[in-house]
């Protein structure tokens, strides 16, 4: 590992869901190089430690965001982080969506909970390009309604087809209920012509990349967005390996063509 | 082994090898090579090549190493230690980054710039040779470097020893080496003792290796001397103790991911990750946040880190890898196979260090050839039987 963090100060913090936030980023001096949508950085917290996130949000101005859900030391310390606080970040690493391949396309972005996140900079930009791209239809899962990220923003996207649906319902939930590949059969997509982008838990991301493979849609067209244990981001501590591949650096966006066998064994 | 006339050769004899030791010194080098600590020949700083374990040979087997005099009184009469020389070049912790926060708030990180020690390596096996080329390729050949890595292995001098003397858990010449040194070396010797005396043929492999050879006393090479070196090298290539069986590794272990072997090999395995910490190929590392009772100076350390451990592939659920038989199959299926997809070539060098090494005495050769028992057993159907399972074994309920 070599590259240092760069300094970048918290300009805003939404919070989300009860355990998850969104930091907005302006770096204090020097910007680090350009995103794109579907890359990641490690995110440094002071005396804690660091962690990768993917970018929820990229700006010309070299502003960031990242959503951070709690559930260990260093997001725990990244979600409490006041405005005015500096974080370090180094990046880009990783692939990115690629977007672009699906020039002329139909787009369908699956997510699952936080899964959004990643995927956010991606549904901006194609519905920001409505003339590049075919028909852009999102799914959205969460576990609860609290568990939604985004809300907010969905009304933005009334370009788009945009489908939510929770596994368990609250009473002011009046949507669907069940898993998200439920929502495939109102989305608007021609399979043979699709690029679908998914993140989300690695179960919902495999049983939504087969279903949609089995409606059609191409393995090598299924972009889907894996997780693993990083500590360095660039190639060197091991810990990101599924197989033959380094998902820092062959991923954290692969096809489903190259992973689909790979995350059909167990403890690989 | 082909001798070209570019090929500087010279012949020392135990005085030249003092010299040498005493020259890479003068030049403020710090000389690393094999002494006898603790009943075992580790590699420690040299003050002189009085210090090699001269008169000294191993015994080898899996799960045992003892030290066993050899009469001949050779330097380099032993293979494989507990260590090799990653210990130097990729450190078990080794300080990244530091960060300080002033009372305003503002976070400054700095760069570690450790002073680098300027190492030469006396007594490098060609197992390890290739281990080093292994981990230049990992840690310095992708899109980002290991600047640290970098700067120490830029800065060595490797001296070889060639391998006269494998031991019974040596297989490098099945892992795709020999007991000789092709390339990756500045001077390499050959240990000669015969009635002739004792002494050692030296072939320069680099500019740097014809300097030192030039400012250190020896004779020119006598074609006795250099028969006698070649001939007891070549004969070292048919005496391994092991040896991985002789199919495409690759494929093998790559088609092996559901075997029944990975049961029987974890019910021996302790995963205490020994095999991990004395491969001098295995370059996993983890980090650390360290900091000071302040709280305002946070420091980034890296250490090794085995793929054994539980935490190895945590994730916020939990491991990836709960089970033994998991955590094997990641390393010798990396090892010996999807390296290859990452890096471009096999993680072995079949030095033996995790046969001879591993509390439980198991051997990656028997297990290699158990692996290959079985695929060749089972390989009838093989891959039909494999996909079907795949599909069923994965279900939604884990939602």
């Amino acid at each position: 590992m070599t590259a240092v963090p760069v300094p970048h100060r918290v300009v805003s913090r939404s919070p989300e869901t009860s355990d998850t936030v969104t930091l907005r980023l302006e770096p204090v001096c020097e910007a680090l190089r350009d995103f794109v949508p579907g890359q990641f950085a490690m995110v440094h917290c002071f005396g804690r430690g660091e962690i990768p996130v993917s970018m929820s949000s990229i700006q010309a101005t070299g502003g960031l965001a990242h959503t951070v859900r709690a559930v260990g030391a260093v997001s725990e310390g990244l979600c409490a982080a006041r405005v005015g606080d500096v974080i370090g970040l180094r990046g880009p690493y990783g692939t990115g969506w690629e977007l672009e391949r699906a020039y002329g396309r139909d787009v369908l972005v699956v997510a699952g909970g936080i899964g959004l996140a990643p995927l956010r900079p991606l549904v901006l930009r194609a519905l920001a390009e409505p003339e590049s791209y075919g028909r852009v239809n999102v799914l959205i899962g969460a576990r609860t309604p609290d568990d939604l990220i985004g809300r907010k923003e969905w009304e933005f996207w009334r370009s788009a087809y945009t489908g939510v649906t929770v596994d368990r319902p609250d009473v002011h939930w009046h949507g669907d209920v069940g898993v998200v590949t439920q929502l495939l059969g109102r989305a608007r997509f021609d399979p043979a012509g699709t690029w679908a982008f998914v993140c989300g838990p690695e179960p919902m991301i495999r049983a939504t990349a087969r279903e949609l493979h089995h409606r059609g849609v191409p393995r090598a067209r299924i972009r889907v967005s894996l997780e693993r244990n990083m500590r360095c981001a660039t190639g060197h501590c091991g810990h990101c390996q599924l197989g033959p591949l380094l998902l820092c650096r062959d991923g954290p966006v692969v096809g489903w063509d190259q992973v689909e066998s790979l995350l059909s064994v167990r403890e690989l | 082994m082909t001798v070209t006339d570019a090929e500087v050769t010279a012949v020392l004899d135990r005085d030249g090898l003092d010299a040498l030791v005493t020259v890479l010194r003068s030049d403020g080098r710090t000389v690393i090579g094999p002494t006898v600590r603790d009943g075992a020949i580790v590699l420690a700083e040299l003050s002189s090549a009085a210090e090699l374990p001269y008169g000294w040979g191993v015994e080898l087997d899996a799960g045992r190493y003892r030290l066993v005099p050899c009469e001949d009184g050779a330097a380099f009469a032993h293979s494989a230690g507990p260590q090799s020389w990653k210990n130097c070049l990729h450190p078990q912790r080794e300080r990244l980054w530091s960060a300080d926060r002033a009372p305003d708030g503002e976070v400054t990180f700095t760069e570690e710039e450790a002073a680098t020690p300027s190492y030469a390596f006396l007594g490098v096996r060609p197992c390890d040779l290739r281990a080093i080329a292994v981990q230049d390729r990992v840690l310095t050949g992708g899109r980002h470097a290991d600047t640290g890595y970098g700067r120490r292995r830029r800065g060595a001098l490797l001296i070889a020893a060639e391998c006269t003397a494998p031991g019974a858990t040596c297989f490098c010449v099945s892992a795709g080496g020999g007991p000789a040194a092709d390339t990756g070396y500045d001077l390499a010797l050959t240990e000669v003792v015969d009635e002739d005396g004792h002494r050692f043929f030296a072939r320069a492999g680099s500019e740097a290796g014809r300097r030192l050879l030039d400012r250190i006393p020896h004779r020119s090479a006598d074609l006795a001397t250099e028969v006698t070196a070649r001939t007891s090298v070549d004969a070292a290539r048919d005496r391994m103790g092991r040896s991985l069986p002789p199919v495409d590794l690759r494929a093998l272990l790559g088609e092996s991911l559901d075997a029944d072997r990975w049961d029987d090999v974890a019910e021996r395995c302790l995963t205490c990750g020994n095999c991990t910490m004395v491969c001098p190929t295995c370059f996993c590392t983890t980090t650390e946040e360290v900091t000071d009772l302040t709280g305002d100076h946070s420091e980034r350390w890296q250490r090794w880190d085995s793929c054994f451990d539980l935490d190895f592939s945590h994730l916020h659920e939990g491991p990836v890898r709960s089970s033994g038989r998991s955590r094997y199959r990641q390393w010798l299926t990396h090892k010996l196979s999807t390296w290859y997809d990452q890096f471009g070539g096999s993680g072995c060098v079949g030095c033996g260090r995790c046969i001879t090494w591993c509390p439980a005495g198991i051997d990656i050769t028997e297990e290699v050839a158990a692996l290959h028992a079985e695929h060749e057993a089972t390989s009838v159907g093989h891959e039909t039987a494999a996909a079907a399972h795949g599909t069923e074994r994965w279900t939604e309920t884990e939602r």
